[in-house]
């Protein structure tokens, strides 16, 4: 009788001594936020696009994290960010909802811009530069291509263009997508690439 | 036979592992450089070294001398570009250059005035043993002297002397591994005198003790010429002579011939107290120094079956390369295939209205490619390991593409991505025909645009983020505004009517 007494105060005591290390911890160690969500938003392109159905990059990523959102809700990242979101996750990877586009710019036709301001509030990146009643100009370098300016621009002066390939950004192209033979004509730019 | 299997697996003493033995085909070995007239306009490109592009210095219809700066270089790894020879600019804009992209590059483009009358601003310096170390290295740097070897970086910024790794050894190389080309071969036949003051002073600069002019086994007269010459410096230069083997001419694998001794991953040819130079760009620092000349100009080996007279010439930079081919007697080049460089490493010329640049050492003509024809067609891999006994570098080529072909880049950087120089040894051997050095260069671009995407997104983080905490702030400050004005008037209203 008493054997089993001393064994279930034991062990009682044991748990409660666990317990109270369990409850200390959480207390010290308690994270902010979902330490997930974080790490989705790390391998986002961050452009805050928006066309996720978030407002932003950190938005989809909490509401991935909470299981709200699928992991191929990405446009600007295409396949490779939603196979690391699916691997962070640890679910089955899924065709993507919508088709990347290739990397675009906008470009503010400044004689058309009548400076009201709009599109400086709506880049999510405060990558338009100008004042009121004066021109607004794109600051190329951190423009993420989103679009999100061209819808408030009240006199539609404000293009998406392809952002332009610069030979310090050239890549070669895997050969697998290599076709035709590489020849060269007198022409002055070729049209083939290796 | 017992010979090539040793060196497959690196056993030859000094030698490095693996490397094939292409034909040669130096159809132009025996042919003297010849000068290249003046061509009705030159291009030169603000770009022609590896590192940061420059800055013009000069005005449309300014008009200019031969050596003349008309760039200049922007942060450190930068070398800048003068003007070939003497004339007028007539305009700046963008041209293409010789990349494998055709895309282009600011140009300056010089309308020759037939004078060629150099700008004699730097002062010659035949005495330069007693000149200053540091006065010598930047004058190797306003030439704008980048490695004419064909990897153009900027010389100057390996002419350092570090207490934590001195230089005991300075290494010419004149082997040339490339098939056809043959302008470093003639240079030291022709210019044997020059190329060894310029090592003299390397090796004055750097402090070396020793000097090696390395040269290989199917030049001979080349390494005879260079000891004729370098016997007035003494016992501190010797030549080597080397048995033709290609990469040999790749830095780090000379450095492994010559000494026995392997550049780790990741270092340079200077923790280990070597200083590689090729014999063109040595040349180049003998004019520079001795001569207050910048680099304007370089020799091009101009060969291919589908060229009717092949030759070496000195080209002006940005001589357009239609203008070369031209003297040796190629004017159209309707289903030509082009090369800029060597048949193994050089890469496709998409344009032939391109400029000569620094990086210029061939230019190739073609009719058929039987490379490309080939890797169009690849088999599967049948594992037979011929790419891993010729790899230089010791990978394991098979392995490393087939992860590259999946895309799966840092699982590929653990197998030595790299490491690979790009010699192509593995895509010549692979009885398949698989195109394994174009997974490389592809894997490598495609690391490169995902680190920069990184970078870029990390930016647009912390701009969105520095937005959201204005918005804010501003929507804080706007609140307590309206809060203070609210108090305002309830106590303005409630003042009068209290008792």
């Amino acid at each position: 009788m008493t054997n089993i007494l001393y064994g279930a105060l034991s062990l009682g005591g044991f748990a409660l001594a666990a317990g109270i290390m369990l409850a200390v911890a959480m207390r010290l160690f308690h994270v902010e936020g979902d330490p997930m969500a974080g790490k989705i938003d790390g391998v986002l392109p961050q452009t805050q696009c928006a066309k996720c159905g978030y407002p932003g990059c950190k938005p989809y990523s909490e509401a991935v994290a909470k299981g709200e959102a699928d992991v191929n809700q990405c446009v600007p990242g295409g396949e490779r960010v939603m196979l690391q979101i699916a691997d962070l996750m640890g679910v089955e990877p899924k065709p993507l909802a919508q088709e990347p586009e290739p990397p675009m710019l906008a470009f503010v036709r400044e004689d058309e811009c009548i400076g009201c301001t709009l599109c400086i509030k709506a880049c999510p990146v405060d990558a338009i530069i100008g004042a009121p009643k004066q021109y607004h100009t794109v600051v190329a370098d951190y423009c993420t291509g989103c679009k999100l300016c061209v819808e408030p621009c009240p006199v539609d002066c404000i293009d998406m263009i392809l952002k332009p390939e610069v030979l310090e950004e050239w890549t070669w192209k895997s050969p697998e997508t290599v076709h035709g033979p590489i020849r060269i004509g007198d022409s002055a730019h070729a049209t083939h690439s290796v | 036979m017992l010979r090539t299997l040793f060196e497959r697996i690196g056993l030859i003493a000094g030698g490095f592992p693996g490397g094939i033995h292409p034909e040669q085909s130096k159809l132009t070995a025996d042919m003297p450089i010849r000068d290249c007239p003046l061509p009705p306009v030159v291009i030169m490109a603000v770009k022609q070294h590896i590192g940061e592009e420059c800055t013009p210095l000069v005005e449309v219809g300014q008009k200019v001398l031969r050596g003349q700066k008309v760039a200049r270089a922007q942060g450190y790894v930068s070398a800048p570009v003068h003007a070939p020879t003497s004339g007028k600019v007539i305009k700046i804009e963008e041209h293409p250059v010789p990349h494998p992209s055709g895309l282009g590059r600011l140009s300056i483009f010089i309308e020759p005035d037939g004078k060629d009358a150099w700008d004699r601003s730097l002062e010659p310096w035949p005495d330069y043993r007693q000149r200053d170390v540091g006065e010598l290295r930047e004058r190797v740097r306003i030439c704008g002297l980048a490695g004419l070897g064909g990897a153009v970086f900027p010389t100057f910024i390996k002419l350092v002397r570090d207490q934590k790794h001195p230089i005991h050894t300075v290494i010419l190389n004149g082997i040339e591994c490339e098939p056809y080309l043959t302008n470093d071969h003639r240079l030291m036949l022709e210019q044997a005198e020059q190329i060894v003051s310029g090592l003299d002073v390397l090796m004055y600069m750097t402090g070396a003790r020793h000097g090696v002019i390395a040269v290989e086994d199917n030049k001979l007269d080349a390494a005879e010429r260079m000891h004729e010459a370098a016997s007035r410096l003494g016992t501190a230069v010797s030549v080597h002579v080397l048995p033709t083997r290609y990469p040999q001419g790749g830095e780090k694998q000379l450095i492994q011939a010559i000494t026995g001794r392997e550049i780790p991953a990741g270092k340079l040819p200077m923790h280990i107290g070597i200083l590689c130079q090729n014999v063109g760009t040595t040349k180049a620092v003998h004019d520079a120094v001795l001569l207050g000349r910048p680099l304007t100009e370089r020799v091009v080996t101009v060969t291919g079956d589908a060229v009717p007279n092949p030759g070496n010439m000195n080209v002006r930079l940005g001589t357009p390369m239609r203008f070369v081919y031209a003297q040796h007697g190629l004017e159209t080049f309707d289903g030509l295939h082009l090369i800029h460089g060597g048949p193994l490493m050089g890469e496709r010329l998409p344009n032939v209205d391109v400029p000569v640049a620094k990086s210029t050492n061939g230019m190739l003509a073609f009719t058929t490619d039987v490379m490309v024809e080939a890797h169009r067609r690849p088999d599967p891999c049948i594992r037979c390991g011929h790419c891993v006994e010729v790899c230089p570098a010791r990978l394991v080529p098979n392995e490393l593409a087939s992860l590259c072909r999946q895309d799966q880049f840092d699982k590929s950087q653990d197998y030595g991505l790299f490491d690979c120089i790009e010699c192509g040894c593995c895509s010549y051997v692979c009885p398949s025909n698989i195109p394994l050095v174009q997974y490389f260069r592809y894997a490598k671009g495609e690391v490169g645009k995902i680190n920069r995407e990184r970078i870029f997104a990390d930016l647009s983080r912390q701009r969105s983020q520095a937005r959201d905490e204005r918005i804010a702030r501003e929507k804080a400050e706007r609140a307590a505004k309206r809060a203070r004005v609210k108090e305002d008037v309830s106590e303005s209203d409630g003042g009068p009517s209290s008792p």
